[in-house]
């Protein structure tokens, strides 16, 4: 068996998997119209707020604080892509120190941009 | 032909399988969080009330299924199917695979991961189309959550990968024949455990509900079986991360004595209850402590012991274990300083 042919033999795996549960929604939600009463009002479809009149819209600006933890995410998931292949390969006999030192530095200069947005107060909730 | 058969046969059995033990969790989760409150839980439908999930389900499909008119229609509509396939799909990365397609994803752990990353993006446009204000909020935090608490999660397994030399699930399983890696990685753990919970929107991190201040929070408005996709999801991927688990921490399917897959459920099981115990005992963090947690001390923790397990690789054992449970105690101790710190908060508050 090829590298190629086990390749496809894993996308048809994945395809399955995505039909299957696509299936089984498109079944269940199927069922429920089928058995489900229809007939909505204007109270029933108004936004929920507890019962009361709501008030203005919600699609409104939203707090953009969240947007620097958004930045630093991206930036320590890739990080987090790197590390995965060299934990693969570190274990194995002959990768040494330099091997280490060098993802030391890697993270040192990640690890420095945290304490960097840290100082300056990027992580302080306002 | 034949190969194809069988293949699509694996997968059928492999999500059936998947949907029964979501259904006995459910109802686990029901019971034993009864049993931590003094109630005695469900009791009526079947023994014990063990058909209670099925019942629900039912009474469920004949609700109407309403769409709010303000509502982003199609977006609405397509939400909680965005969060329940990848609760399916994430069973790609299984071992089991090997099983039926003799084939195991060689980068099975990152798969996982890539996944379970697609989850929140169905709750984030579900809290965005309801065009409710409690909604809202809870989308936007879903978003938060999941991009702050997955980095921790995902660093908290680099040292198991190390260990194993391999992303596949198998081999993770087959390295851990002298010690499971809860012994080599139990600061790994710690941070895994606490990385889930967020990730499953799980007590003590359920912001994205928040039923005391958000109504139901991102689900608010959604009624019929479209909210029971949603409440599927949750509890399939409080089985599937219990299992991740047990397989990566707890040592699959090995242990003496008794067939592997009984192990590999008790092993599964003792982690759904872990979570549903936490749920039982713990309240809710607030956004701001939530944040902090993760960017504060889990981050720094899990590059940490990262670096540790690194370090204990070349040394071998004898400085990784003492190594990786000083971390823990170190871990331990911060958590339990902020907890604290947010208890006096709370306290002086009352006092005023």
């Amino acid at each position: 068996m090829g590298k190629g042919r086990r390749l496809s033999l894993e996308s048809i795996v994945i395809a399955l998997f995505i039909v299957i549960g696509a299936a089984f929604t498109v079944l269940t939600l199927s069922a429920s119209w089928l058995l489900s009463p229809k007939a909505p009002s204007p109270e029933k479809i108004t936004m929920y707020e507890c019962g009361v009149e709501p008030v203005g819209g919600p699609w409104v600006r939203f707090r953009a604080g969240y947007y620097v933890y958004a930045l630093l995410y991206v930036i320590f998931d890739i990080e987090v892509v790197f590390l995965y292949p060299w934990a693969v390969t570190f274990g194995r006999p002959g990768i040494g120190w330099f091997v280490f030192i060098e993802m030391i530095i890697f993270i040192a200069i990640l690890a420095g941009g945290l304490a960097y947005a840290w100082k300056e107060g990027a992580l302080r909730w306002r | 032909m034949n190969g194809l058969l069988r293949i699509a046969v694996g997968v059928v059995a492999v999500v059936v399988v998947v949907m029964l033990n979501t259904v006995f969790v459910m109802w686990l989760e029901r019971k034993f969080l009864g049993h931590l409150q003094s109630r005695r839980g469900p009791m009526r439908t079947g023994y014990h009330g063990l058909l209670q999930p099925f019942a629900d389900a039912l009474k469920m499909l004949g609700k109407e299924d309403l769409v709010p008119a303000a509502a982003d229609r199609a977006l609405f509509l397509v939400a909680p199917l965005i969060a329940f396939s990848p609760a399916v799909l994430i069973h790609v990365a299984m071992p089991w695979t090997e099983w039926f397609a003799k084939t195991a994803s060689e980068i099975g752990l990152l798969m996982l991961f890539a996944v379970a990353a697609l989850s929140p993006v169905g709750v984030v446009v579900a809290g965005w189309a309801s065009h409710n204000k409690y909604s809202l909020i809870g989308g936007i935090r879903a978003a938060a959550q999941q991009v702050s608490y997955e980095v921790p999660l995902l660093l908290s397994v680099v040292g198991v990968v190390m260990l194993a030399r391999s992303m596949r699930l198998t081999d993770v399983v087959g390295a851990q024949g002298v010690a499971w890696n809860i012994v080599w990685q139990p600061l790994g753990f710690l941070i895994f455990f606490i990385g889930m919970l967020a990730e499953l929107n799980r007590v003590p991190f359920d912001l994205p509900e928040a039923e005391s201040e958000l109504v139901s929070g991102f689900n608010t408005e959604y009624s019929s079986m479209r909210f029971a996709l949603f409440f599927l999801a949750e509890y399939m991927n409080v089985f599937t991360w219990s299992l991740v688990g047990a397989l990566v921490f707890l040592g699959g399917w090995m242990g003496p004595v008794l067939p592997g897959v009984v192990w590999l459920a008790l092993k599964t099981y003792a982690l759904v209850l872990l979570i549903i115990w936490v749920r039982g005992t713990v309240p809710r963090v607030r956004v701001d402590q939530l944040l902090a947690v993760s960017w504060k001390v889990l981050l720094p923790a899990s590059l940490l012991g990262a670096m540790i397990t690194a370090v204990g690789v070349v040394f071998g054992p004898i400085v990784l274990v003492p190594l990786q449970f000083a971390g823990v105690l170190t871990l331990g101790w911060v958590i339990a300083r902020l907890g604290n710190d947010a208890g006096e908060a709370a306290r002086a508050v009352v006092r005023l």
